[in-house]
């Protein structure tokens, strides 16, 4: 028994000043599948893929709709999704009825930070165990938001969460550049591209294992599943070995997990 | 725990209670009174008046004494009160709140004229559903998205958006008079027109408004933000007074 | 003085259900008390979905309120089942809404136009605390007496000798609804200034103004 003596409770510290539970909690983030998020001039949009427990069963829901200006995807446990997409939900239905005004992004990634945060400063808490991608529209623009179980939330070009992410971050810490200006699809294909980068070898990317969702300037958040994901395959071309991604991002560094 | 001596207890002392610094807790105490609510104004203004007018929407009103009811919110939207000064007061205490709170949160966003405005609406609304009402009409003026905008909401919750809005008696007398003048005019209505117009309607409901005094203030908010006037009176012309026969 | 916390802020509103289509048609003045018209364009009908449409008369506050109320139900109807709620649910779900305050009533009659779950146009009505009615044509609000017994005749046929009955064509039901307010705004001093007629269709929902007397 090699147990860790500072990792019993959220309120002790390490002497190394770490606090184990909050660091638990970012590893489940890691146990969930993949989602990557990317963010044009007028557009915001997230692709996640969805596991199944078996030929059985269906495929977990990855993308929640928040409002018509919002939306989320979700890595790690998805019961803390649900807790915190109908906060969500709450607070974008009060500033709609008090302001009269779609709630601006930050609000309610703030917001969201500020709830984990409790959770990782109080006896007999448990901090969430999921990470969010946050997109949403207002009048600043689209934005792109990572919030995590430590209460940290911070705002990106593109990025992404969830198991074996790192390749899909690699990909776009290559192409970001060119995503300010990319079109709806082009960015999507990028998604794609990111998406595909996280998968085993053996995998690849179908209409039942993904899912998008898409918010802009003058369009609502809308997600693009089954078999309105054909189409959008079909841009992403042959998927093979991987080669699709390898050969947009040179050596792409595969994620060992 | 009780901290006053005095309330422990002590048979009351009539003879010297009412001196006391401290409230005999059976006479007349707010904590142990029943709730009370207001059932009528106390301190009231009358008349405001508001217009829409070439890139521009405009408020003014006629004032009670020295005090002032046409109050800026944020850069862009000034409210306006007729009704109960204190409760104007209270509102005018909540949305500076409001607005300080979305200062601070500095992510680039400014609750602009339509989310006061709807915020306000809500306040109203919900007071009235309680019975315990704000006794004001408002009028929320200012300017968002490259237009004007107006917005009337009242002790009920009542709410309406216009080209032309007045409260009080004015919504008798002037309503006729600016809608003649504005309505169909809003997009061609220069502003000088628009300060003539505010003259001559603050003219005539000091003519006709017997709890009006001339003084006035004329607020007019555009691209470039608010900008409030001091006091003005309308010229006015009693002549014709000496030739009324029949009133002695 | 005591505080009443009601108003009467007029309007009328009317719905015929048609075979394939339903219409809604309200005007859009807003009036205070003695005689006063506070505004001439202030909406009382407002779409709820793609296959509704909802107008509510009497107390104009409360109508807004009960609007927005239901528009919240609709959201998390929407969010719990992903799917837009049908006409007869949102019915129910009104009728509810409005005897939970059974003791301090909304004060508006409601009524809700739109598309069955089949295509074929309804129209409910309702009482300020929930009471309602499926029907093929009703009228409600301040004019509702001038209204009601013409769309009886007109709509339903009543009063005439036994005629051949038809589906009544879109294009009649819009006729007999600006008939009808033309008539109202002439009597009643509470309606006028603009008629919106929103038509509900398989297509979606499409709104059309019109001038009324604004006198």
């Amino acid at each position: 028994m090699n147990r860790n003596q500072y990792d019993n409770d959220i309120s002790t510290w390490s002497p190394q000043g770490r606090i184990y539970q909050v660091e638990y909690a970012l590893e489940a983030v890691k146990q969930g599948s993949a989602a990557v998020g990317l963010r044009s001039k007028t557009h915001a949009i997230l692709l996640a893929l969805k596991r199944s427990s078996g030929e059985l069963a269906s495929y977990q829901n990855k993308l929640i709709r928040i409002d018509d200006h919002l939306g989320i995807a979700i890595a790690g446990l998805t019961s803390d999704a649900r807790v915190l997409s109908n906060f969500m939900r709450t607070e974008a239905m009060k500033s709609k009825i008090m302001y009269n005004r779609p709630l601006p992004v930050y609000r309610i990634v703030s917001a969201i930070g500020d709830k984990s945060q409790v959770n990782t400063q109080n006896y007999g808490r448990r901090p969430y165990g999921v990470g969010l991608l946050v997109i949403g529209v207002d009048e600043t623009g689209p934005h792109l938001y990572e919030t995590s179980p430590s209460g940290n939330f911070l705002e990106y070009y593109a990025i992404s969460i969830g198991g074996r992410s790192q390749s899909a971050k690699t990909y776009l810490e290559h192409n970001y550049e060119s995503f300010a200006d990319a079109d709806v699809d082009e960015l999507i294909v990028h998604g794609l591209r990111a998406l595909h980068a996280t998968l085993q070898q053996d995998k690849e990317l179908n209409t039942l294992n993904c899912s998008i969702g898409i918010v802009g300037q003058g369009q609502k958040f809308e997600m693009i599943q089954d078999v309105d994901l054909q189409r959008y395959l079909d841009m992403l071309g042959p998927q093979g070995t991987g080669d699709q991604a390898a050969a947009s991002q040179g050596e792409a560094p595969m994620d060992t997990e | 725990m009780d901290h006053f001596p005095n309330y422990w207890g002590m048979p009351p002392q009539e003879s010297f209670d009412r001196y006391n610094i401290f409230q005999d807790k059976t006479k007349n105490n707010a904590i142990s009174d029943p709730t009370t609510n207001t059932k009528q104004p106390i301190v009231t203004g009358t008349s405001v008046i508001a217009f829409k007018y070439k890139d521009a929407s405009f408020g003014s009103l006629a004032r009670y004494r020295e005090v002032e009811r046409l109050y800026p919110v944020g850069e862009y939207t000034v409210l306006a009160s007729s009704g109960d000064f204190s409760d104007f007061q209270y509102v005018k205490h909540t949305l500076d709140k409001i607005m300080t709170k979305e200062y601070y949160t500095n992510d680039g966003h400014i609750l602009g004229t339509p989310h006061i405005y709807e915020y306000l609406s809500q306040v109203m609304y919900h007071r009235r559903s309680k019975l315990n009402p704000l006794w004001n009409a408002f009028v929320v003026g200012g300017y968002h998205n490259g237009e004007g905008y107006l917005g009337y909401v009242n002790l009920l919750g009542t709410t309406f958006q216009a080209s032309t809005i007045t409260t009080g008696i004015g919504m008798y007398m002037a309503s006729p008079l600016l809608r003649k003048a504005v309505e169909g005019h809003e997009d061609t209505l220069t502003e000088a027109e628009a300060v003539d117009l505010v003259e001559q309607v603050m003219r005539v409901l000091y003519y006709r408004d017997s709890q009006s005094i001339n003084r006035y203030q004329r607020a007019k908010i555009t691209a470039q933000g608010v900008e409030i006037s001091p006091l003005l009176s309308a010229p006015t012309d009693w002549s014709i007074g000496k030739d009324l026969r029949g009133y002695q | 003085m005591s505080f009443y916390p009601y108003t009467d802020n007029g309007g009328s509103a009317l719905a015929i259900a048609g075979e394939d289509y339903c219409l809604l048609a309200s005007d859009t003045r807003q009036s205070g008390e003695d005689y006063k018209i506070h505004a001439g364009y202030v909406p009382k009908a407002f779409k709820l979905t793609d296959s509704c449409v909802y107008a509510g008369v009497g107390f104009s506050a409360d109508g807004v309120a009960l609007v927005k109320r239901v528009r919240q139900s609709i959201e998390w109807y929407r969010h719990a089942h992903e799917k837009t709620m049908s006409t007869p649910a949102l019915a129910q779900m009104i009728a509810t809404v409005l005897y939970s305050k059974r003791f301090f009533p909304y004060y508006v009659g409601t009524i809700l136009g739109g598309l069955d779950e089949n295509g074929r146009g309804v129209v409910y009505s309702f009482d300020p605390v929930g009471s309602f009615e499926a029907e093929l044509h009703k009228a409600v609000g301040s004019g509702a007496e001038l209204i009601q017994p013409f769309l009886d005749n007109q709509v339903n046929l009543k009063f005439l000798p036994e005629v051949e009955r038809t589906p009544l064509p879109l294009d009649v039901a819009l006729q007999i609804a600006k008939d009808a307010f033309t008539s109202a705004a002439e009597r009643d001093t509470k309606t006028g200034d603009y008629l919106e007629i929103f038509i509900i269709d398989r297509e979606g929902v499409n709104v059309e103004r019109f001038d009324l007397k604004r006198d």
